[in-house]
């Protein structure tokens, strides 16, 4: 491969540190501790832990390596790209697109389509839970798509964001059949609702499941199980060695 | 009809018959022959032919398979989640037993992941050692396949010859890690521990040992007129079907695309090593059966290679916020931490206690960011998305398992093929189910 992705060196990364750099990125809002412990019984001391969250800043030409390539094609292929992404991330020699959900199926097309472009494998579909206690009201739940050129050898990340209150994603299984387990992974895991998928049903949960079990605020353990007579502490509790 | 099991029922469509394996002529028996051709089956999660809990529920006119649906979800344990409550060191821990056939895979490609957000690059003997342990691992999983995958059709001289290879990669892991599986050896920033003596050697017997059980297994079953009738112009997948279902590794090679991230994006300096990568382009099982049968032999060249380049050094990164603080060593009652490191701390030094104490219970910090890194396991792309808000423990860590997307293929491998079909369909797709639901 002749061109590579832009290299970054461990002092860049460094600065994105929590509280070293929020002047580069935005900072919105603070995680108070680790387990949602009140008090003592978290041994770990992250109890009190309070860290400013950290989003990574958008990235500004030239963007390096193959990137402005991919981006300038973008451009071409789908003319209301400024509409469609709201922000462009460049980190850890890895390009980031963040799409408004209106355009991902559009731009997602032009990507797969377009001769210059050609992202014809669908690697990986995922979400993340950016919770804020303070703003529970935010876009926190991402759907995040790998996508993977096999003509040019390159690869791309996209990067939907949607609110609790409405959760809805079009869906990609019309371009990319692959999508189809893993947006009812991500439905599972987070309650993101892909509009379009032909059955978004539980795949991993049990189908009577209630809840989302990786959003932030779902906890880690502490729910009722079927098996006779067997509770199971929340985390809290159970790390508090009485 | 069986008792002890749930009632036969009323459905919306027809009636439900218990079958326990074995007892079909008793209970058609009682039941007179079906008027219907129409016939759902299901098969699993607990059935000997199904690649672990997977459940398939087909539907069949006599015995062509009309429709196929595949339940996962029976080993769902939530790794995904846990590793969100441990440190990134933890981590390993978990992400090891997802796909329980390639540990070192799941570990290697969640660490290069924190190595990328941490920006550090670990020395190069821990490269070599990696990327050695990995291609033992490729052969020991694809004896598992083989293995297996025989055995579902009857071949049960595959099984056993197969079971026996791998006892063999089995061994060498034991000797190095220290454990046969779940190994935890490959640890951000390094590996767990450098090589023990004797390690080459027995890693050139292993060598010798295992290419006699590729060639033997080549002859056993190669020119098997059974074994071809089952597995060729069986489940049949081309190229285009295999990229629009996202299916990477064997199957796509053996549809005909030479797609390979060791060739294609190297890692870890495959691109220095000198290894063919093996396709067929007849996509069917028998094609996939010769990929892994082929794979098996060029993973074994790169291990020689990797024996010939090993040269002393440091296994962890020279960082001593990152590199872990005790070295390991065994002693009399198996692996441990160094005498000489718990004088140093217990009774030296009270500033290596405090490092030790809170390097291993609290962790480092990693900045934040987002990586997303994909190894070729035995099974296709296998990727980390690795995303960390600065703080000690990750904030979200997805595998990209390519168990859980090649399965999908299931229906398009199966429909308008005969049921027995299916159970050969399904072992060349070589599902780990504990890669599958995670």
């Amino acid at each position: 491969m002749s061109e590579n992705p832009p290299e970054q060196s461990a002092a860049e990364i460094a600065k994105s540190t929590i509280g070293e750099g929020p002047g580069d990125g935005v900072v919105s809002g603070q995680r108070h501790g680790m387990f949602g412990v009140a008090g003592s019984g978290d041994t770990s001391g992250f109890g009190g832990l309070v860290r400013d969250r950290w989003v990574a800043p958008a990235a500004e030409r030239p963007y390096g390596g193959y990137f402005d390539e991919i981006v300038d094609n973008l451009e071409v292929a789908y003319p209301e790209f400024g509409q469609a992404v709201s922000r462009v991330v460049v980190d850890r020699g890895e390009l980031t697109l963040h799409v408004e959900r209106e355009h991902l199926v559009g731009l997602a097309g032009a990507l797969r389509n377009d001769q210059s472009l050609r992202f014809e494998l669908l690697s990986s579909v995922s979400g993340v839970d950016y919770y804020d206690e303070q703003n529970p009201d935010s876009k926190r739940l991402h759907s995040v798509y790998h996508l993977t050129s096999m003509t040019y050898r390159r690869r791309l990340r996209l990067e939907v964001a949607v609110t609790v209150e409405d959760p809805h994603v079009p869906s990609l299984t019309g371009l990319y059949p692959t999508a189809d387990w893993q947006e009812r992974e991500t439905w599972d895991m987070y309650g993101i609702v892909y509009d379009g998928h032909p059955a978004l049903t539980r795949i991993l949960m049990p189908d009577d499941w209630p809840g989302h079990p990786q959003r932030k605020d779902y906890p880690l353990g502490g729910i009722h199980v079927q098996y006779k007579g067997a509770t199971i502490p929340p985390p809290d509790e159970r790390r508090a060695y009485k | 009809m069986t008792e002890g099991y749930a009632p036969s029922r009323k459905t919306t469509e027809g009636r439900v018959y218990n079958l326990t394996g074995g007892d079909w002529d008793s209970v058609m028996a009682e039941v007179g022959p079906f008027k219907e051709e129409r016939l759902v089956l299901n098969m699993g999660p607990q059935h000997p032919s199904t690649h672990g809990v997977l459940r398939m529920v087909t539907e069949l006119e006599g015995e062509t398979v009309t429709d196929l649906r595949t339940v996962i979800g029976y080993l769902h344990t939530g790794i995904e989640k846990n590793v969100e409550y441990r440190t990134w060191t933890q981590g390993v821990t978990f992400l090891t037993r997802a796909d329980y056939l390639a540990p070192i895979f799941n570990e290697t490609v969640y660490c290069l992941g924190v190595e990328k957000l941490l920006g550090v690059e670990v020395p190069a003997r821990a490269q070599l050692i990696r990327l050695m342990l990995m291609e033992i691992n490729r052969v020991s999983s694809h004896w598992v396949a083989l293995a297996t995958g025989g055995m579902e059709m009857g071949a049960l001289t595959a099984m056993t010859n197969g079971l026996r290879a791998r006892e063999r990669c089995l061994d060498v892991f034991e000797l190095i890690t220290g454990l046969r599986m779940n190994h935890a050896f490959v640890r951000p920033g390094g590996i767990a521990q450098d090589l023990p003596e004797g390690t080459v050697e027995a890693v050139r017997q292993w060598l010798k040992d295992i290419r006699v059980e590729i060639n033997g297994l080549r002859t056993l079953v190669g020119q098997q007129p059974i074994w071809i009738n089952r597995l060729k112009d069986v489940g049949w997948l081309g190229v285009e079907g295999c990229i629009s279902l996202g299916v990477t590794g064997p199957m796509l090679r053996a549809a005909g695309l030479p797609w390979d991230l060791r060739k294609t994006e190297p890692y870890l300096g495959y691109e220095t090593f000198d290894f063919e990568v093996p396709t067929q382009d007849t996509g069917d099982c028998w094609a996939r059966f010769l990929v892994r049968l082929d794979e098996m032999w060029e993973s074994t060249r790169i291990v020689e290679q990797a024996l010939e380049r090993l040269e002393p050094g440091p296994v962890w990164v020279d960082d001593p916020k990152i590199a872990w603080p005790a070295k390991l060593s065994v002693g009399p009652d198996g692996m441990g931490n160094s005498l000489e490191h718990v004088e140093k701390i217990m009774n030296g030094s009270m500033e290596s206690l405090i490092h030790h104490f809170k390097l291993v219970t609290e962790g480092f910090r990693v900045p934040a960011g987002q990586v997303y890194t994909a190894v070729e396991s035995p099974r296709g792309e296998l990727g980390a998305h690795v995303v960390s808000d600065g703080g000690t423990r990750p904030y979200r860590v997805h595998l990209r398992e390519p168990s859980f997307v090649n399965l999908q293929s299931t229906a398009a491998l199966c429909i308008g093929g005969m049921i027995s079909d299916v159970i050969a369909s399904v072992g060349s797709i070589d599902p780990v189910m504990g890669g599958v639901d995670r």
